[in-house]
C-alpha cells in the first residue's frame, strides 16, 4: 500500500461520512444543503479571481515562447504559423489548439513517424486520448446539470442531452458523458498507482482531485440510475439556490448530499491546487506569446540599469596592447 | 541446483525505499562541474565568493543563507510570470518525464524535467502557499534545508536549459526558466560553476569568453589570414573596430580560438572578403563587443544583460547600419528573446536591410540584428555567391539543430537551405532526434568542462545514438550546426558515440564551397583535406584508403 | 535433447528473461520507461540492450566469434560505463544474469545429469563473455579519462599553437583562457579589478 493515496482516499471516505451523519442523524440539511454550496461558490469564485489576478500581478518581462516550429524569416522559407507565431491571431490558433486538443500532448505520439526500427507509443497516446475524454465528460456533464438551474430547460441543453444518449442504452437513458468520465478518471487514478514512473512522481494532493471525482461520478450515477431520488425536489432545491431564495424540500435522501458535498469539497479545493491548471495554461508566456521581440521590442516593466565595462574602460586597460597590434584608439 | 538468486541480486539495481523527498543525493564524480573560483566572483561583484568544492562538507554560506534564498524566491516570484505560473499548474501527468537526454541518457529519475522542478516547487509550496504550509509534505512541500540546497545544485546543474521538455508540456512548463532561476538563487549564494563563471568574468573584462586580448585576437586572425592564403591563393585582410563600417560582425569567440570551430571562422573571413570585394559591401570585427555567445545566461539575467550590453554599445560607437550576428546557440536566444528587451531600443541602428538584394529582414526590425543563416540564404536565393557545390563532396552531412536557435528562436530551415546549397549529400536524422525535438549536445548551459565527462557522454547520448545511426545507414561522416558550444563539444561526444563523424559550422562549408575571385586551383579544403577530384566516382573514393576521416 | 536444442527453443523466453535482468539494474521509474519505449531515439538505453542481447546469446550458444562479440557488446557497455549510477560490477555483470535466466528456464530439464554438465560448460562461456566485457569497459573508461584529459584544452591548444601564439606566453602577461586551461583549475587565476 502507498502511503501517497492512502492519505486522500481516507479523506474522501471522511469526507463522504460527514454529510450522511450530518443529514441522516443530525439532520444538518440546511448546512450541507444551502450554507457549504454557497460558501463553496464564494470561496471559488474569489479564490478563482485571486489566483489569477495574482499571476496577473507579476509582468512578463520577457517574451520567451517555446518555439516548435520554423520562425517567420525569408519569403522563400515557409513559416510554421501555428507552432511559431508571429501574430496575435496565430497566437489564438495556438492556445486554441492547445486548451482544446492539448496539441503538446499528441506531439508525444506524433514522433512515431520516423523509419527506425519498430515503434509503438502505448501509453503517451492513451494519456492524450484519456485526458481529452476526460476533460470533455467533465464538460459535458457539468453542462447537463444546469437543466437543476433553468426553467424551462433550454433547446440547447435538451439537444446536448438527447446527442449525450444517443445510445439508449437502458432506462433512463444512459448518458455517454457520465460513463466516460467515470473510466477516464480511474485510468488516470490506476495510472499514477501502477506506473513507477508516474507514482514516483505523483504527489498525495495529486490524489485527492481524482478521488473526489470518482466519488462524485458514482454517487451521480447512483442517483439517476440506481436509487431513485426525488428530481423535483431536487430541481427545487436547485432553483432556490440559483435565485437566492433557497429552501429545503423533503424527501431528498442523503445520496444526494453526498453527491452536493463532494462538488462543493471540490470547488473549495479548486483555487488551492494545481486544478487551477485550468485558468493557468491561458496564461503560460511560453505558449500565449507570439515569437516576434526581433521584430517589435517588447517592454520588461521592471528593467534597470546595470554596471557594464564601458569600451572607454576597455581602451583604458588594453590601449598599449591595441596600439601595437594596429587597432584603432578613441584616446591615442 | 545452485540458486543464483542472492547472488544476482547484488547485480541488480536496490531501489531507494524512500519517496524521491526521503532520497538523499549522492554526488557522483563526473556529474558535477569544479566551482566557481572567488577571483570571479570578485570580479563582478557577485556575492559570496570563497574558495570552496561542492564535495565539502561545509559550504561556507552566510548565517542567513535560507533568508536569502527565500526572500530571492519571492523577489522572483513577483517579478516573473513564468516562474509563479510554472511553480502553480504542473499536474505531474509524466508527458516530461522521458524527454529529457539527461534522464535517457543517465536513467537517473530526478532527472525526469518534472522532478527538477519538483525540487524547487517543494520548497516553493512550503514558503510560499497556504496548501503548502497547511498540508505539508502530504501537499507536496518541504522546508528548505543544506541538503535540499546541495540536491538543488547537484541538478540544476544536471540541466542544460535545452527547453526540450517544455515541447511536451500541455501548459508549455518551461524547465529552462525553471532552471535559469534556480541557478540565480544558488548565485546569491555564490555557489556558481568555474566554467560559467570564468568565461562571464573574462568576457566582462576583455569582451570574450576566453579571456583573449585585443591583440591576440587580432594575432589570431592574422594567421588565419596566412592560413587562408595557403588554401586559396587570395590575401584577405580583415578590419577591425572600424567606424563607418556597413556592418558589425560578432561570433562566438569559441569559433575564433577553438578547434573545429576555427574552421567556421575562416568561413566567417571568407564570406566577408567575398562581400567586400565582389559586392563592395564592409563588415567589421570588434575586439571589445568579440563575444556573440552569452554566460551570463547561465548565471542570472542581471549577469546576462551586463554581457550582451557590449553589442550595441558598439554597434552605436562604430555608427554601423545594423548587427550581422554569426553562428552560436545559446547567443541567438539571448538575441531573439532577450537583447531588445534588456538593452533596447536600438534607435541608433538601421531596419536591416540586404543592401546586395533589397531583401527586408522585417522579422529583425527592433533588434536589427541578422543571423548569418538567413543573411546567407538570401545571398544563395538571390544568386550573389558564386557556389561550386561538388567541392563539398567528400562530405556527406547531416545537421544537429541546436536547441536554443530550435526552440528558442525558429531557425530551422535556413541552415538546411543554406547546406543544400553548398553540399550535394545532405541527410536528415530521424525525425524525433531534429528541429523542434531535437537532443541537446549534453554539455550546454556552461556544462562543457572536462570534469564532468559522464555527464556530457551520457546526456549527449541521444544525439550521439542518432549521428550514429545516420553514419551507418548513410555513411555521413560530417555533422554540421550553427552553435559553438556544439563544435567545441560534439567532437569529444562523437569520439565517444560516433568515431567517423567530424564537426563543422555551415559557414565553413559556404566557404568550402565559394569561388572566390583570383583564387589558385583549389586542391585542397580549409582543414587541409583533399577535394574530392571530378573524375574521382564518388563511390570509389568514399571506399579508398586515403579517404579522409579513414585514419582512426 | 541436448543443451543446445533446448536453448534454441527456449531462445525467447530466456532473453526476455535476461532482458528484464539486465534493465532491472535501473531504478524501477527508469526500468519500465527503458522496458516499454520501443523507440530507438527515444530510448536508446533500451532498445540497444534489447536489439542486442539475442545475437550475443546466439554467438553463446554457436561457437563465440571474438569480434562479433565485441561488436554486440560494445554498445551496451558503451552506455552503462558512463552511467554513474551503475557501479563497475553492475555495469559489466549483466553478462552473468544470463546463468540466472538459463537456469531458471531450464530447471526441469536441469535435472538431467547430462544436461547439467553441458550446462557448466555453456557457464565458463559466460564467464568467458563477461572477461570481454570487462575488457570493453576498461577500454571505454580509458577512453573517458583520455577525453577529459584532453578534451577542452587540446581544442584550444592546438588551435592557439597553429597561430603560433603558445610561445608568447610565459612572457608577457598570460591571456585568461590559456591561465585559464593550463591552471588545471586548481590556482586562482589573477583577474586584476579595474587595472
Amino acid at each position: 500500500m502507498n502511503k501517497k493515496y492512502m492519505y486522500s482516499l481516507l479523506a474522501v471516505i471522511v469526507l463522504i461520512l460527514l454529510p450522511y451523519v450530518g443529514v441522516e442523524a443530525a439532520g444538518l440539511q440546511v448546512l450541507f444543503g444551502i450554507i457549504i454550496p454557497y460558501l463553496a461558490v464564494l470561496i471559488f469564485i474569489i479564490g478563482f479571481i485571486y489566483r489569477v489576478m495574482d499571476w496577473a500581478s507579476s509582468p512578463v518581462p520577457f517574451r520567451i515562447p517555446t518555439t516548435c516550429g520554423q520562425q517567420k524569416s525569408l519569403p522563400w522559407i515557409k513559416q510554421n504559423k501555428i507552432d511559431n507565431p508571429f501574430t496575435t491571431g496565430a497566437v489564438i490558433i495556438r492556445m486554441a489548439l492547445e486548451i482544446l486538443f492539448f496539441r503538446s500532448l499528441f506531439r508525444n505520439t506524433s514522433i512515431g513517424l520516423n523509419q527506425g526500427p519498430k515503434i509503438s507509443y502505448v501509453w503517451e497516446k492513451w494519456l492524450w486520448i484519456v485526458a481529452l475524454a476526460f476533460h470533455y465528460s467533465f464538460l459535458t456533464v457539468l453542462i447537463r446539470h444546469l437543466r437543476f438551474f433553468l426553467e424551462p430547460v433550454p433547446v440547447w441543453l435538451q439537444w446536448l442531452e438527447k446527442i449525450d444518449g444517443f445510445f439508449q442504452i437502458g432506462l433512463p437513458g444512459l448518458y455517454m458523458s457520465g460513463a466516460v468520465l467515470l473510466a477516464a478518471v480511474t485510468f488516470l487514478v490506476l495510472r499514477r498507482i501502477y506506473l513507477p514512473q508516474v507514482r514516483y512522481i505523483s504527489l498525495a494532493a495529486d490524489f485527492l482531485p481524482l478521488f473526489l471525482i470518482i466519488s462524485i461520478a458514482i454517487t451521480g450515477i447512483l442517483m439517476r440510475y440506481f436509487t431513485k431520488v426525488d428530481v423535483v425536489g431536487i430541481k427545487e432545491l436547485a432553483m432556490g439556490l440559483a435565485s437566492f431564495h433557497p429552501a429545503i424540500p423533503d424527501g431528498i435522501g442523503a445520496l444526494f448530499y453526498i453527491h452536493l458535498f463532494l462538488v462543493s469539497i471540490l470547488f473549495i479545493y479548486f483555487p488551492f491546487s494545481k486544478l487551477m491548471h485550468m485558468p493557468g495554461v491561458f496564461m503560460s508566456p511560453t505558449r500565449n506569446l507570439p515569437n516576434n521581440t526581433r521584430a517589435k521590442m517588447h517592454i520588461n516593466p521592471w528593467n534597470y540599469p546595470v554596471k557594464v565595462h564601458t569600451y572607454d574602460e576597455y581602451e583604458d586597460e588594453f590601449r598599449e596592447k591595441m596600439k601595437e597590434a594596429g587597432l584603432p584608439l578613441e584616446k591615442e | 541446483m545452485i540458486d543464483s538468486k542472492e547472488r544476482a541480486s547484488k547485480l541488480s539495481y536496490l531501489p531507494p525505499k524512500t519517496d524521491w523527498m526521503d532520497t538523499p543525493t549522492v554526488y557522483k564524480e563526473g556529474m558535477y562541474c569544479y566551482a566557481a573560483k572567488p577571483s570571479r566572483l570578485e570580479y563582478m561583484d557577485a556575492p559570496y565568493p570563497k574558495d570552496w568544492s561542492c564535495m565539502d562538507e561545509d559550504w561556507q554560506l552566510p548565517e542567513n543563507w535560507k533568508e536569502i534564498i527565500l526572500e530571492g524566491m519571492k523577489e522572483r516570484l513577483e517579478k516573473y510570470r513564468t516562474f509563479k505560473i510554472f511553480m502553480d499548474i504542473c499536474v505531474r501527468c509524466g508527458a516530461c518525464a522521458d524527454k529529457c537526454h539527461f534522464f535517457i541518457g543517465t536513467g537517473d529519475p530526478k532527472n525526469m524535467p518534472v522532478l527538477r522542478a519538483e525540487l524547487l516547487r517543494s520548497v516553493y509550496r512550503n514558503n510560499f502557499t497556504k496548501a503548502g504550509k497547511i498540508l505539508g509534505r502530504i501537499g507536496g512541500a518541504r522546508e528548505l534545508t543544506i541538503d535540499v540546497l546541495k540536491e538543488w545544485w547537484y541538478y540544476f546543474f544536471q540541466c542544460t536549459e535545452c527547453r526540450r521538455c517544455s515541447v511536451f508540456c500541455p501548459y508549455g512548463i518551461d524547465t529552462a526558466e525553471i532552471t535559469i532561476i534556480g541557478r540565480e538563487l544558488l548565485n546569491l549564494l555564490g555557489l556558481n560553476i568555474d566554467w560559467i563563471a570564468a568565461p562571464v568574468a573574462f568576457c566582462f573584462r576583455t569582451g570574450n569568453h576566453m579571456g583573449i586580448q585585443p591583440h591576440a585576437f587580432v594575432d589570431m586572425l592574422d594567421f588565419f589570414t596566412d592560413e587562408i592564403e595557403n588554401v586559396t591563393g587570395v590575401r584577405m585582410e580583415q578590419t577591425f573596430n572600424k567606424k563607418g563600417a556597413d556592418l558589425l560582425f560578432i561570433c562566438p569567440s569559441g569559433d575564433v580560438f577553438g578547434d573545429p570551430g576555427t574552421f567556421t571562422c575562416m568561413g566567417y573571413m571568407i564570406l566577408m572578403h567575398y562581400l567586400r570585394e565582389v559586392h563592395g559591401l564592409d563588415c567589421t570585427w570588434s575586439t571589445y563587443a568579440s563575444e556573440g555567445g552569452n554566460f551570463g545566461l547561465f548565471t542570472s539575467h542581471e549577469t546576462m544583460k551586463r554581457l550582451n550590453a557590449k553589442m550595441y554599445a558598439e554597434a552605436e560607437r562604430l555608427k554601423v547600419k545594423w548587427i550581422l550576428g554569426a553562428e552560436c546557440g545559446h547567443m541567438w536566444r539571448v538575441i531573439n528573446q532577450y537583447m531588445v528587451t534588456m538593452n533596447g531600443p536600438a534607435d541608433f541602428l538601421e531596419e536591416p536591410v540586404n543592401p546586395l538584394t533589397g531583401t527586408k529582414f522585417e522579422n529583425a526590425k527592433a533588434t536589427k540584428m541578422v543571423h548569418i543563416t538567413e543573411f546567407l540564404s538570401d545571398l544563395i536565393q538571390h544568386k550573389k555567391l558564386d557556389l561550386d557545390p561538388s567541392r563539398n563532396d567528400r562530405l556527406k552531412v547531416t545537421f544537429h539543430d541546436s536547441c536554443n536557435p530550435a526552440r528558442g528562436a525558429g531557425i530551422l530551415e535556413e541552415p538546411r537551405h543554406v547546406i543544400k546549397n553548398v553540399c550535394n549529400h545532405f541527410y536528415e536524422m530521424p525525425r524525433n532526434c531534429i528541429r523542434e525535438q531535437t537532443f541537446c549536445c549534453g554539455c550546454g548551459s556552461g556544462l562543457n568542462a572536462g570534469e564532468d565527462m559522464e555527464l556530457r557522454m551520457t546526456g549527449g547520448m541521444p544525439r550521439g545514438n542518432a549521428v550514429r545511426y545516420v553514419n551507418e545507414l548513410h555513411g555521413v561522416n560530417t555533422l554540421a550546426c550553427i552553435c559553438a558550444i556544439d563544435r567545441a563539444v560534439l567532437p569529444t561526444l562523437m569520439g565517444y558515440w560516433a568515431p567517423e563523424v567530424d564537426v563543422c559550422g555551415i559557414s565553413e562549408l559556404v566557404a568550402n564551397a565559394l569561388i572566390i575571385p583570383g583564387e589558385k586551383e583549389k586542391t585542397e579544403n580549409l582543414r587541409g583535406e583533399p577535394i574530392l577530384r571530378k573524375d574521382v566516382e564518388p563511390d570509389e573514393w568514399y571506399t579508398r584508403p586515403d579517404f579522409p576521416g579513414r585514419e582512426e | 535433447m541436448k543443451l543446445k536444442d533446448l536453448l534454441e527453443k527456449r531462445k525467447s523466453a530466456i532473453i526476455t528473461h535476461w532482458f528484464n535482468l539486465v534493465v532491472d539494474t535501473y531504478p524501477p521509474d527508469t526500468s519500465r520507461f527503458l522496458k516499454k519505449q520501443k523507440d530507438h531515439f527515444a530510448n536508446p538505453v533500451g532498445t540497444t540492450i534489447s536489439y542486442n542481447l539475442g545475437p550475443l546469446f546466439d554467438e553463446l550458444v554457436m561457437d563465440m566469434d571474438p569480434d562479433n562479440i565485441t561488436k554486440l557488446l560494445d554498445p551496451i557497455i558503451r552506455i552503462r560505463a558512463v552511467q554513474v549510477i551503475l557501479s563497475p560490477s553492475q555495469a559489466v555483470g549483466f553478462v552473468f544474469s544470463l546463468k540466472e535466466a538459463v537456469r531458471k528456464n531450464l530447471k526441469k530439464e536441469l535435472l538431467d545429469n547430462k544436461i547439467l554438465n553441458e550446462l557448466l560448460l555453456f557457464e565458463s562461456k559466460i564467464d568467458e563473455l563477461g572477461l570481454m566485457a570487462f575488457e570493453i569497459f576498461v577500454k571505454c573508461r580509458e577512453k573517458i579519462y583520455a577525453l577529459k584529459a584532453t578534451g577542452e584544452r587540446e581544442r584550444v591548444y592546438r588551435a592557439f599553437k597553429r597561430a603560433g601564439l603558445v610561445s608568447e606566453i610565459p612572457d608577457g602577461k598570460p591571456d585568461g583562457m590559456i591561465n585559464f586551461l593550463k591552471s588545471d583549475n586548481v590556482e586562482v587565476e589573477p583577474l586584476s579589478k579595474g587595472s
